[in-house]
């Protein structure tokens, strides 16, 4: 193992210090540390994280190898400040049995460029009729805890209360896309002012509002554990704010997207809640699939909302649901578009815009609380003396021009291109050896 | 003059007159022997159909061969993905083939926008999904004008299926633009959410057709879609003819300069009974002459006719 010593960097937010890294674990943290045998990283002006994590990550693979691959996912993971991915099972076959889900896990491992951590389906196919064998995927060599349809809801209210009932056995989590399928047939966007104009048909507010509501009840009534993935609106921080409120042991995430963009730049429009960031910006046009996601960007008070929820806690984590498609999915009529956008490589931007240099914030909404979560020991750990080195470096002060011909992800469905953002990933190390270094993949 | 004709919402009132008043001139062609002007001539414009529509299609052929101008029919039925060639390729096989306008339908919303970003000649929306149909907004225009001599101060009812009418979305953004007032009428469930704002803040929206129609110049007629019926827009055929249908009685509520029209094609007895749309004050058949006289007009000037 070789030994990494970080000079002068700023450990969460905090003063200065050095950090000795040895044989894959933070060996000690103090001023003036002398380490000969080490390689020298200067961390002057740098801030050091927890190595990020991410529960809501599509690798494609298996089935789309065209649009990424656990490999090339696992780049980009690295080059976002990742240490840890959480990969969804909308794969093809489907991860809804052990093999896929042990397929994924070791694929995860061959890369050894970040922790893949697979999500099982918690529907056969995810056709939302039958359980998959969810016990099967948690005794398999992937451990897997945390199981979705994402894509899909779990509709049937008694499909989803046996769920969240079977996974109490092995203190699973059900991740739950929150979307009434009546409700958003054939929907295009955000039900609104927009989706009026535009002639595309809505997908309203309270089609997953009214979701999350029904699996906060069924979840405080069987006693388990939900997760709600993507929350998109301000009518469902209040529900999961209530939810909480009453102690049901529900967690949930928000995108990037969702906490920056809105449905405004489906028209074209340049409106961001950040304007900082709408500066010198523009979407390239009218109905640019490239925004198409699901759930759909919202409203500006949605996203108003979303931004507050997630500084108070009642959302408890930043996850990318980064979604890669090929050039062909996205190149097309806005209807005919697959929904879904990258977010590995600019997740770190868009929170720091989001949370200003709130460092601890930051760790507790992009590594320990979502590690905590998924249960992925060693990740999500500040760094101190005895633990994995798992760990990101951050520079605060830089700012960079997204080019998506430039991002390491397959595809190139960026919703960011030629927008300037803050910050910039420097290094990340997974236990203890550099997956990036100046801001270039290691291998 | 715009480069493409995309949305109602393209045209200022200035360039909305100046096609209006150029189909006027165009107009005069159809009563000559010959009916047909060299201003397009070596030109070329594709018509691009991705979905049935005889009647259009037929309007804007007449359009560009009256022009003299070279007219490529292409059929596209069914979806472009599902066809194996996307959009995009097509468009680029109609750039190759030296297209100066390419007049496009599509069931997608915003296909007409794609396709503007991908091909170098002009691009003319002729109705795209639920979005819009900015030609036929032109030409209801026109006619309006032809029958009561003004478009400024005039009070328009847009009745019935506003939700999946592009139709209603042109009409709005073009009348509201040259001083007309809207006001769109239908059952709550067929009125797109925050329609006002999203289109034209001075728009009216009542649910009572009955107490609309004495106040109006001009009662709009949309047509509704048969699977409409089986998706609980409304309890039924029946119930909806019966609040939302103009039938004699209810034409006889309209001030007597009142005109009735209807984009076509009509569901008689549903949403238009026969006694209504072969009524004089119906339009209905002008407005088809007419649509040939807006479509030139449209293609002159997107094309540079005026500047030739």
């Amino acid at each position: 193992m070789t030994a990494y010593l970080i000079t002068s960097v700023s450990v969460v937010g905090a003063a200065p210090t050095d950090l000795l890294i040895r044989d894959g674990v933070v060996a000690e943290v103090g001023s003036g540390l002398n380490a000969p045998d080490a390689t020298v990283v200067d961390g002057t002006g740098l801030v050091a994280l927890p190595g990020l994590v991410d529960l809501h990550t599509h690798l494609r693979e298996p089935g789309r190898e065209d649009a990424e691959t656990v490999e090339s996912g696992s780049r980009a993971a690295a080059l976002g400040g990742y240490t840890a991915v959480c990969a969804m099972a909308n794969t093809s076959p489907v991860a809804d049995t052990a093999g896929v889900v042990e397929q994924v896990w070791r694929l995860g491992r061959e890369a050894s460029l970040v922790d893949v951590q697979p999500i099982g389906a918690v529907t056969v196919g995810l056709a939302g009729e039958r359980l998959a064998e969810l016990g099967a995927m948690a005794d398999s060599a992937a451990r897997v805890r945390i199981f979705s349809d994402d894509g899909h809801c779990v509709a049937d209210p008694k499909l989803m209360r046996r769920a969240l009932e079977y996974v109490k056995a092995f203190d699973g989590i059900i991740a739950q896309h929150a979307e009434e399928p009546r409700l958003t047939e054939g929907a295009q966007m955000h039900e609104g002012e927009v989706s009026t104009r535009l002639g595309l048909i809505g997908w309203p507010a309270v089609a997953e509002e009214a979701i999350i509501a029904r699996d906060v009840l069924l979840t405080e009534h069987v006693g388990s554990r939900l997760h709600v993935c993507h929350v998109s609106t301000a009518g469902s921080v209040e529900v999961l704010r209530q939810a909480k409120a009453r102690g049901v042991r529900v967690t949930a995430e928000v995108t990037p997207h969702h906490l920056l963009l809105t449905d405004e730049v489906v028209s074209g429009r340049s409106e961001l809640a950040s304007p900082a960031l709408a500066n010198n910006w523009s979407p390239a046009g009218v109905y640019d699939p490239v925004f198409k996601v699901n759930p759909p960007l919202r409203t500006a008070s949605d996203v108003a909302a979303l931004r507050a929820a997630l500084a108070d806690g009642v959302i408890d984590v930043i996850a990318t649901d980064h979604a890669p498609h090929s050039v062909e999915d996205k190149e097309c009529e806005w209807a005919y578009a697959r929904p879904g956008m990258l977010g590995l490589e600019t997740a770190l931007s868009i929170a720091l815009d989001v949370l200003g240099p709130e460092w601890d914030l930051i760790a507790e909404r992009m590594s320990r609380t979502p590690a905590r979560i998924a249960g992925l020991t060693g990740h999500g750990v500040d760094p101190a003396p005895g633990v994995p080195a798992n760990l990101t470096l951050i520079d605060p002060a830089a700012r960079r021009t997204i080019e998506p011909a430039e991002l390491a992800s397959r595809s190139r469905n960026t919703p960011y291109a030629r927008m300037t953002l803050p910050g910039r990933i420097v290094a990340t190390f997974l236990r203890g050896e550099p997956t990036v270094l100046d801001g270039k993949a290691v291998k | 003059m715009i480069k493409h004709l995309l949305s109602g919402g393209d045209l200022d009132a200035d360039t909305a007159t100046e096609i209006l008043d150029t189909a006027a001139e165009m107009a005069t062609v159809a009563g000559r022997e010959i009916k047909k002007l060299p201003a397009l001539r070596g030109r070329t414009v594709v018509n691009l159909f991705y979905e049935d529509s005889t009647r259009t299609r037929i309007s804007f052929e007449a359009a560009a061969k009256r022009l003299s101008a070279d007219v490529i029919n292409f059929s596209a039925k069914g979806s472009s993905v599902t066809k194996g060639e996307s959009l995009k390729d097509t468009a680029l096989t109609l750039q190759a083939m030296g297209a100066d306008a390419v007049v496009v339908r599509h069931p997608a919303s915003g296909a007409p926008h794609r396709l503007a970003n991908w091909v170098d000649g002009s691009v003319v929306n002729a109705g795209d999904g639920t979005h819009e149909h900015p030609t036929q907004a032109l030409l209801d225009a026109y006619t309006m004008r032809a029958r009561l001599g003004r478009l400024a101060g005039l009070s328009v009812a847009v009745v019935g299926d506003v939700l999946h009418s592009r139709v209603a979305r042109s009409n709005v953004l073009l009348l509201s633009t040259l001083g007309a007032k809207v006001t769109l009428v239908g059952p709550p469930t067929l009125i797109p959410v925050d329609i006002a704002g999203a289109l034209a803040p001075a728009t009216d929206v009542s649910y009572d057709l009955d107490s609309v129609l004495p106040n109006v110049d001009v009662v709009m007629m949309l047509r509704v879609q048969r699977e409409r019926m089986n998706d609980s827009y409304f309890p039924s055929a029946r119930e909806y003819a019966r609040r939302y249908g103009l039938d004699g009685p209810r034409m006889r509520r309209l001030p007597e300069h009142a005109i009735v029209m209807h984009p076509g094609p009509m569901n008689r007895g549903m949403e238009i009974t026969p006694e209504v749309a072969d009524s004089p004050r119906s339009t209905i058949v002008e407005q088809v002459t007419n649509g040939v006289s807006v479509r030139m007009a449209v293609l002159y000037l997107l094309l540079g006719g005026n500047n030739r």
